[in-house]
């Protein structure tokens, strides 16, 4: 029986082997790039809210603190989004008429609510509680990052399971003192370790693990 | 499809029988098939799942679906890459008071069934009723709730609710309703209401019972008239002959030590079932061997769940009930017996009522409510001899607002209609051309009335025959008021605003007299600020809506004496004729078939037969080897120019020569949900054979139906998983249960143990206590977002329920001892699931529980190809339904919705069991024992299930564990399940010899 291939078919095989291990490579390390790429997670995106509402203004401005917002933080899975009617405690006296402040008005008078784009989403499958982790140390700063320093809020992290778990693993590195957990400016110390670990000890923080931890 | 429901031939009883008889000791089975073992059997306990459910169920084949696959592959790897979609987040303008975002609310309410309040405790989640819950303040409940009360929710988001008033098949306003009803009231308030009719169901709302006052004040001519297809007329009839007045009876089965029960079904029929079931398995909640037990005698015409808790149960066909309460009655020297009894109860009899008579004062007899009057009767008499009255039973004024016979008062409109005395019909709820009798024809003498206007959440029926239909608004979204069985008033608060241009009965009330619209708040509101005399109405008004209901409003106990002349005087009414007898009964799961459309109690297996989807002629064994038929072969049912077809199922248990027919099923105008399931049995019921039908013809028609029985699903292959004894045998030899089973050696352990530092996780399933009544299931659907699949899926065994209740038979397939064992995940220790799982989907956790991580799941079904239990599930189908809006709003926010091809199971509630975990760490303290209740165990009117922390040797699901009762299965594996079994005890009276 003659031939079926030419010998030129050897170094073409050869070459498409190369080519394949080059093109898979590439490819996983295409994915991998994407995965961790701010295009994926959406880090530093700035996105458009139906009121430019800045953080920076109002936190480092103004001083005024977290939990007056997002006011079901210590005692909720969710930190709580302001109704109309907080942002109208205020803005029924100051800034009465700025024209950037007409949907919250209409809203108000309307009593149709304001609807914001949730900046930091975790996927439907992920259970976080804020209220537990406020509890235990966490600030909100080292989630959420310079939030005083945003005019319009964007992610820093990536929300990813990866982030998560490095601080369920070693809270240690991250936990802060009680009275500091709502601090924008609160700055881990040079001994952050040795203070971490006095603080899992005090505040009996367990480093919890498990998949129905955040999964159910 | 290929039919699973029983073998090619008809069933070898002779076999069968020779088969258990030769067993040596309790041997347990669970149907006839696995004791025949049937070629179709075998195959079907083979295999992980049930032969078929790995197949596609749509007409593709193998080639197509690789195409098809291939695409989907390729796309589902797209579809990771593609960006976590936008959310919006909407607050509120204005936060409702005591709202905390992510926190579930409970508000107290009640839900009326057949009129009667089953009190309950609501779940809001920000606005939505999720998940309902008993009130542990509220008598009839005690903090449990049944399978039609937890699915009720579910009706509230049907879509398939009628969204606004109907006229000749277009959608109108309430406006041009109240137009058209007005003109039609003029007429009447000339004429002082003739011709205007009412027709309800039953009332016992102090609130609607004061506007029906009002109404026939202002129109004295009309009529109401009042028709449920379960009610007992028996029980009205006999207080009238006993008392001369319609009381009201109920008992307290916590005082009881002896119960003699007439073919009633307590335990789970009627408007007392729960605090009865929550009273009766407190008596048989045996710690230790010191412990005393009641004993229940049963004589019954159909096998019920009040019947498996017996110790004493005899099988009769329901007419000769009657002559056993004569017989019995004599027996306690109450007239005579009349004519003695071929059967041979006599003995027994005796003895029964010696027991009864040494235990007076601490004895009771019920009688069922689908008896004759006469047993009604012999029943308050033998009470009082007993000196039952104000000690186990106790009499009341009547809870109804308008006691009457209902057949006799659908009667009499029946009549007035045919004579045409009848120009307006208002008929509030319900749905009597449906499940009327059949000889009134409802149906056919309706359109004699010129305007007919129906109040119904959902149209039916009758809806159809009516101009004017008026979507019934849901009582969680309606205010309204109904007593419980001994008188309790309880307030209905809605949770949400009615979701569709709905009305309540009230609110229709009011505008027949011709008052302006209001809210049904108001009316409700109003009329108990009339009826109240203290001085501080407001705050009365708060503590009522909070408790749930008016305290002391339960209606003060009457001392009355029975007229015994008048029992003694009473002739048989009923006599056993011969020929086959048809007993009608309400459907287990869709009660009369107004929960026809709500697909939890439609897929929820019934009681007993562990029958989805559909209604079946039972009979007994022997009658089915007689007839030559066998589960799923149709049948025709006919007397006189009535006929039905309906399937067969053989139940052991059931007595000879008699056929039970579930009503409910086959309705014809109905929701997606209702459509096509089961047969309709009404047109054999008619006025004069209303609960029972003598000399009824059976034919055998030769064709068939798939019936889907979830009863061989997961087979636990003969072993022997229930446990049982006697008392007497218990405290005889308190390691008994132990000795039952064997245990796995701990040294031959191989891998290391886990090592559990703070809680640890852990079940008790009291087998004493559990009466297999199925609420367990809907309330787990509920809190987990479980989906149902549909009667062709659920006969390929993919039913998704996460907790099941199986029934095991002991004894001779005529008269077997039924065992109920509800089994959810274990939870095991060594758990065999654990290791064979290639991408770790499923794990141990730190506090024990098995968890299952659906987004890691790639569905090789390892896990449950390694499951010993059989208790793991997996969506073949995306059976979640994504798509209808309103159904969203039912799912509980904190438990993952799961798609397609993800295995899931029983995760002992973990999203329970982290809410009180953070809630415990926020208040610095441990979780208290008793904090978590799982779903299951919440709902459990028997309180058979408890749940956890072993490792705190004070907890009760320790102290339970510690008893000698207590027994895992399958621990000869060596899972070292976290779920454990008390055994179930009987207490049969030692003075009969052997049953």
């Amino acid at each position: 029986m003659a031939q079926l291939f030419h010998r030129s078919a050897n170094a073409l095989a050869k070459v498409s082997i190369v080519v394949a291990v080059f093109l898979i490579g590439g490819l996983s390390w295409a994915s991998y790039a994407l995965y961790h790429s701010n295009y994926a997670n959406r880090v530093d995106e700035v996105r458009e809210q139906p009121v430019p509402f800045s953080h920076k203004h109002h936190v480092s401005g103004l001083g005024i603190d977290c939990r007056y917002c997002h006011n079901s933080v210590e005692r909720s899975p969710s930190a709580g989004f302001p109704e109309t009617h907080t942002c109208m405690t205020c803005h029924s006296r100051v800034w009465t008429d700025a024209p950037i402040l007409e949907p919250v008005r209409e809203s108000y008078r309307t009593g149709e609510p304001l609807r914001w784009i949730r900046v930091h989403d975790l996927p439907d499958f992920a259970y976080f509680n804020h209220s537990i982790h406020v509890k235990k140390g966490i600030g909100c700063t080292t989630c959420h990052g310079q939030i005083d320093e945003m005019p319009l809020v964007r992610q820093v992290n990536t929300l990813y399971m990866e982030w998560c778990l490095d601080c369920h693993r070693n809270p240690a590195r991250y936990v802060r003192p009680r009275s500091e957990v709502f601090s924008t400016t609160w700055q881990p110390p040079a001994n952050q370790l040795e203070l971490g670990a006095k603080l899992v000890e005090e505040y009996d923080i367990q480093s919890l693990t498990s998949c129905s931890t955040c999964h159910r | 499809m290929k039919n699973h429901n029983g073998s090619t031939k008809t069933m070898d009883l002779k076999r069968i029988r020779e088969r258990l008889a030769n067993k040596k000791g309790p041997d347990y089975w669970r149907s006839l098939e696995e004791v025949a073992e049937t070629e179709e059997f075998l195959d079907y306990v083979k295999h992980e799942f049930p032969a078929g459910a790995d197949t596609w169920a749509d007409p593709v084949g193998r080639r197509r679906f690789l195409q098809i696959m291939g695409a989907s592959i390729a796309f589902g790897g797209m579809t990771a890459c593609v960006r976590q979609p936008e959310e919006r987040v909407v607050p509120y303008v204005q936060a409702p008071e005591e709202t905390i975002p992510g926190k579930p609310l409970f508000f107290a309410t009640a839900m009326p069934l057949s009129g009667y309040a089953q009190g309950l405790l609501v779940e809001s989640h920000e606005g939505r009723p999720t998940k309902i819950e008993g009130n542990p303040k509220h008598p009839a409940s005690l903090g449990a709730v049944s399978a039609i009360g937890q699915a009720s929710v579910l009706n509230l988001y049907d879509p398939d609710r009628l969204p606004a008033v109907k006229n000749a098949s277009r959608l109108r306003s309430w406006a041009a309703f109240r137009a058209e009803l007005s003109s039609a009231i003029d007429q009447h308030r000339a004429n002082q209401g003739r011709g205007l009719r009412f027709l309800s169901g039953t009332v016992t709302s102090p609130t609607l019972a004061a506007q029906i006052d009002a109404v026939l004040a202002r129109f004295p001519e009309a009529r109401w008239h009042q028709f449920e297809p379960v009610h007992s007329d028996s029980a009205y009839q006999a207080a009238q002959l006993a008392f001369g007045e319609p009381v009201n009876c109920y008992y307290d089965l916590s005082q009881a030590d002896v119960i003699f029960s007439l073919d009633a079904d307590f335990l789970f029929h009627g408007p007392a079932a729960l605090r009865y079931t929550k009273d009766f398995s407190a008596r048989r909640r045996i710690e230790n061997t010191g412990n005393a037990m009641n004993r229940l005698y049963m004589v019954e015409s159909s096998p019920t769940v009040t019947g498996t808790m017996a110790d004493h149960r005899e099988v009769l066909r329901a007419s000769e009930v009657e002559s056993i309460a004569r017989q019995l009655a004599a027996e306690l020297g109450i007239g005579t017996s009349g004519a003695s009894l071929s059967n041979g109860n006599g003995g027994w009899l005796a003895e029964a009522a010696r027991d009864l008579q040494a235990n007076a004062g601490r004895a009771m007899v019920i009688p069922g409510d689908f008896q004759s009057p006469l047993v009604h009767l012999l029943a308050h008499a033998m009470n009082q001899v007993l000196q039952a009255p104000g000690n186990t039973v106790f009499y009341t004024d009547a809870v109804e607002a308008r006691p009457e016979s209902h057949l006799e008062s659908l009667q009499s409109l029946v009549e007035d209609i045919q004579n045409g005395q009848v120009q307006t019909l208002v008929i509030l709820g319900g749905n009597p051309v449906f499940d009327a009798p059949a000889d009134f024809q409802f149906d056919r003498i309706l359109d004699r009335v010129d305007l007919r206007v129906h109040l119904t959440p959902q149209e039916n029926e009758t809806s159809f025959l009516c101009q004017w239909v008026i979507p019934e608004s849901h009582f969680l979204e309606s205010w309204s008021d109904a007593r419980a069985y001994d008188g309790t008033v309880s307030i209905v608060q809605p949770l949400i605003e009615p979701l569709y241009a709905s009305r309540s009965a009230h609110q229709l009330l009011a505008a027949v007299l011709g008052q302006s619209d209001q809210s049904d708040y108001a009316i409700v509101r109003n009329h108990w600020e009339q009826e109240f005399s203290g001085a501080d109405f407001d705050s009365f008004w708060r503590r009522s809506l909070h408790d749930g209901f008016l305290e002391g409003s339960a209606l003060p106990h009457r001392n009355l004496a029975v007229n015994v002349q008048a029992v003694v005087g009473q002739s048989a009414s009923q006599t056993s004729g011969g020929g086959i007898e048809v007993m009608f009964r309400p459907d287990p799961s869709i009660y009369d078939g107004r929960f026809a459309n709500n697909g939890w109690l439609q897929e929820l297996p019934k009681v007993l037969t562990k029958l989805a989807w559909d209604n079946a002629a039972l009979l007994a064994p022997a009658t089915a080897e007689e007839l030559g038929v066998r589960n799923g072969d149709i049948l025709e049912l006919k007397q006189g120019e009535s006929s039905i077809e309906v399937a067969t199922w053989v139940q052991p248990g059931h007595p000879v020569g008699s056929i039970t027919l579930h009503f409910g099923y086959g309705r014809r105008i109905v929701g997606r949900v209702g459509q096509n399931t089961g047969f309709n049995v009404y047109p054999l019921r008619s006025s004069s054979q209303f609960w029972i039908a003598n000399n009824v013809e059976v034919r055998k028609t030769g064709s068939r139906h798939p019936l889907a029985s979830t009863q061989h699903h997961y087979s636990m292959e003969g072993r022997h998983l229930v446990r049982h004894a006697s008392l007497e045998e218990f405290q005889t030899n308190p390691d008994l249960i132990h000795q039952m089973g064997h245990e796995f050696p701990d040294e031959l352990d191989l891998y290391p143990d886990f090592e559990y530092s703070g809680y640890a996780w852990g079940m008790a399933v009291d087998l004493n206590a559990c009466i297999g009544c199925n609420a367990c299931i809907v309330a787990c659907q509920a809190e987990n977002n479980i989906p149902v699949v549909g009667k062709d899926q659920v006969i390929v065994g993919r039913e998704m329920h996460w907790i099941r209740v199986d029934r095991y038979y002991s004894g001779s397939p005529d008269h077997p001892q039924v065992f109920h064992q509800p089994v959810m995940c274990q939870h095991c220790e060594k758990a065999p699931c654990e290791p064979v799982c290639p991408v770790a989907a499923t794990v141990h956790s730190s506090e024990g529980l098995n968890d299952m991580v659906y987004n890691r799941c790639v569905g090789t079904r390892y896990c449950s190809n390694n499951c010993p239990y059989k208790v793991r599930r997996f969506n073949y189908f995306l059976y979640s339904d994504w798509n209808t809006e309103s159904l969203k709003l039912q799912r509980n926010p904190d438990v993952t919705v799961r798609s397609r091809g993800v295995m899931e199971k029983c995760t002992y509630c973990v999203q329970r069991i982290n809410g009180a975990r953070i809630q415990s760490k926020l208040e610095d303290r441990k979780i208290r024992d008793g904090e978590i209740k799982t779903a299951c165990q919440q709902t459990c009117p028997a309180d058979a299930i408890v749940f956890g922390n072993i490792n705190d040797p004070d907890s009760r699901v320790s102290q339970l564990k510690r008893s000698q009762r207590n027994y895992g299965i399958l621990t000869e594996l060596n899972t070292k399940p976290r779920t454990t079994y008390l055994a179930r005890l009987s207490n049969p009276n030692p003075a009969f010899a052997t049953e």
